[in-house]
């Protein structure tokens, strides 16, 4: 009897999590479909699912408009540079406040967090005309700078929950070995930290790719990401839906595919800290 | 001695032509939304580049709100990002006198200023200085349904009256059948809802504002106005109706489920493609309605080429412009695309040249329907603004935003049109009064 209603309660919370997901996934899904239509059939009513004549027309037009390898290029500059660095910064910083605490480490937390709730427009002004005075407006360089400030603050805050869950007392042996700071923290710390800083690298590069404020105002040409690519293809006057669907399919691939394989190592991460 | 002083002097002459052909070849960066007629002036570019081999163009196309965003930005800060951008005549009055815009006056002889539709021209000009050229543009008009037309024992005149088109909306919605008699634009925002229901309260008589600034929200007219419109869609409007934008009502169109359509005189083509709609062998054409009063409800607007004035490379983009916009571009359409791509609405010779007017059944309503229009006098009342469906002053098009909404919620069903009104009489004269109107 007992085995009865697990099993049955096993299949409910199976049907419900596949729900939940689909449910979550048929967006992405739904432009992944449409971006194999034709104009006509992506506004087609009743929608149609599977029953159209698939067609590849639209990715050979926006190959052929964009040049979607720069955008690509750019992307990835922008997301990984702006993770390595923030994780250079982070680690003695979350380090710091997690085993060597000082009076006012928990306020130093929470002011960080704090300029997360500075609208970003607020300091739109200030920050272009700081890079047209030095000449970094449109530059790779500067954007992985301002991405790397805006994502700090919650590097930092991950990265210090996961290291509170290490206990000190392997840090303090090390130590009585004759181990340094540096020794410390890159040959003992960090590999245990390792699915902490795994999951804290892949979220920040996510969060990274799909920054579209910045992304877009202070952009033109050389540093413009895949943001700039998807936002071309929105027309006010005009039905090109199947061909914005080709673009955002093709801007979301490679974070969508990433995020498929890693997600053990994104799962497990998460819920190693404060966050579980 | 002589030798070495021959191949310095050598050295140095290569190197100032070097110079010299870095120094004129230069790059213009064009900032451009993403419609049809843009992405074919892009396809288009080549011949440009062919005939001045020493200008490279580099595009940045982006969603309107965005590049109406950025260039902003860019403008008030002195980037110099762009050389050449995309804006409508809402900003060309607002930017042009506040120095953001460089005069085109001179676009060279075969430019031919005069062959421009004096209203395009005319909502393009401050004190006598062209600040931007008319790349194509557009006024409103009703397209129907002339299968269903017939069906409801109903004929459209050419010219009909808002009561004309209630009845016949209500007559030709068929809610089983999920065809709805009239769609209109619903979603809020200044070039949303806020412009047709502008345009619209024309014809009623409705204005924003008195000869003082004072808004006008509280008067009949808009009363008229407001209600009218929620009346009838929601009489004969289709479901959602507030969410609705052009590109949602165009959808709708083509695959069938409008009886008629009010809205920007560009989608005449969309809904005549075939490979596109639906509905392309029976789609009708009528001027905007009115109500008896003088004003019909259509608007006007041209997107145009303009050099803002932190443009580094002004004479390439001067040169580009006078191309894009030129009477040659549209005999260079027609032989690439045929006549039935040109960009419309900016040129008076366009109308007079028989191959297009053969190739676009439109193109006698476009016209009239632009010709109806008058930005200097746009309703029934004087006032003391520019513009058909906008009111061409910065604070306009927050404060239209905010307006639509309440406009949208009514239209929804969460307010009434009274408190909608309401609403919008008092944003309006905190905002003025704040504006220091």
């Amino acid at each position: 009897m007992a085995r009865a209603v697990t099993t049955r309660r096993k299949i409910a919370y199976t049907a419900l999590a596949w729900i939940i997901g689909l449910t979550i996934f048929f967006p992405i899904l739904w432009t992944i479909l449409t971006s194999f239509k034709t104009e006509a059939a992506a506004i087609a009513d009743p929608p149609v699912f599977f029953n159209f004549d698939w067609t590849l027309e639209n990715y050979a037009v926006v190959q052929e408009r964009s040049d979607y390898m720069r955008y690509l290029w750019n992307s990835v500059a922008l997301a990984v540079g702006s993770t390595v660095f923030g994780i250079i910064i982070a680690v003695p910083a979350a380090w710091s406040m997690a085993f060597v605490p000082a009076k006012r480490t928990k306020d130093i937390l929470m002011w960080m967090l704090s300029t997360k709730m500075l609208p970003a427009v607020g300091v739109l002004y200030p920050i272009r005309l700081i890079l047209i005075e030095t000449g970094l407006l449109d530059s790779k360089a500067a954007l992985i700078f301002i991405l790397m400030m805006i994502n700090l603050p919650i590097i930092i805050w991950m990265l210090y929950t996961y290291f509170r869950e290490i206990p000190g007392e392997i840090l303090e042996a090390a130590r009585m070995d004759g181990a340094g700071l540096k020794a410390e923290i890159l040959y003992v710390l960090t590999p245990m930290a390792i699915p902490g800083i795994a999951s804290t690298v892949l979220l920040n590069i996510i969060l990274a790719w799909n920054e579209a404020f910045w992304t877009l105002t202070l952009t033109t040409i050389d540093a413009a990401p895949l943001t700039a690519f998807i936002a071309s293809y929105s027309s006010p006057e005009g039905l090109f839906y199947a061909k914005l669907s080709a673009a955002s399919t093709m801007a979301i691939a490679p974070i969508l595919i990433m995020g498929w394989f890693s997600q053990k190592q994104l799962v497990r991460g998460l819920t190693f800290g404060a966050v579980k | 001695m002589t030798k070495t002083l021959r191949a310095l002097m050598g050295a140095t002459a290569l190197t100032a032509a070097g110079f010299g052909l870095a120094a004129q070849a230069e790059t213009i960066t064009i900032a451009t939304v993403n419609n049809g007629d843009m992405i074919r002036m892009q396809r288009l570019a080549s011949h440009f580049t062919e005939m001045h081999p020493d200008v490279t163009v580099e595009w940045v196309t982006l969603e309107e709100n965005v590049l109406r965003q950025n260039v902003t930005t860019d403008i008030a800060t002195g980037g110099g990002q762009y050389d050449v951008i995309t804006i409508g005549t809402y900003e060309v009055p607002i930017w042009g006198e506040l120095g953001w815009l460089q005069s085109l006056n001179d676009l060279g002889d075969d430019y031919n200023i005069d062959d421009l539709l004096p209203a395009v021209r005319g909502g393009l000009t401050v004190d006598g200085n062209l600040y931007a050229s008319p790349f194509y543009g557009e006024s409103s008009m009703v397209m129907y349904r002339t299968d269903l037309m017939e069906a409801a024992g109903l004929e459209m005149p050419e010219a009909p009256t808002w009561d004309f088109i209630r009845d016949a909306a209500a007559a030709m919605t068929d809610r089983d059948n999920e065809i709805y008699g009239i769609c209109l634009r619903g979603k809020a925002g200044w070039g949303e809802n806020m412009a047709f229901l502008t345009a619209m309260g024309n014809s009623f008589g409705a204005r924003w504002f008195d000869m003082d600034w004072r808004p006008q929200f509280d008067t009949e007219a808009w009363s008229n106005t407001l209600n009218f419109y929620i009346d009838m869609m929601t009489q004969s409007g289709p479901p959602g109706a507030s969410n609705n934008g052009f590109n949602e009502n165009l959808a709708l169109f083509q695959t069938g489920h409008c009886g008629m359509w009010i809205d920007a005189t560009v989608a005449a083509s969309f809904v005549t493609n075939p490979t596109d709609s639906q509905v392309a062998d029976s789609v009708g054409f009528a001027l905007a309605p009115d109500n008896g009063l003088g004003k019909r409800g259509n608007w006007l607007w041209a997107w145009s080429l303009a050099i803002p004035s932190s443009s580094d490379a002004p004479e390439a983009a001067r040169q580009f412009i006078a191309w894009a916009t030129g009477p040659d571009y549209a005999a260079l359409v027609a032989s690439e695309e045929g006549w039935a791509n040109v960009p419309p609405g900016t040129r008076t010779s366009l109308y007079e040249n028989q191959e297009y007017l053969d190739a676009a059944p439109f193109a006698a309503m476009t016209l009239r329907s632009m010709e109806a229009a008058d930005p200097t006098n746009p309703t029934v009342d004087p006032v003391p603004y520019t513009g058909v469906q906008f009111v061409a002053i910065p604070e306009f098009a927050g404060l239209a935003t905010e307006v639509g909404q309440f406009f949208s919620a009514a239209l929804a069903g969460q307010t009434t049109a009274a408190a909608a009104l309401e609403q919008a009489q008092e944003l309006a004269t905190e905002e003025m009064e704040a504006a220091g109107y």
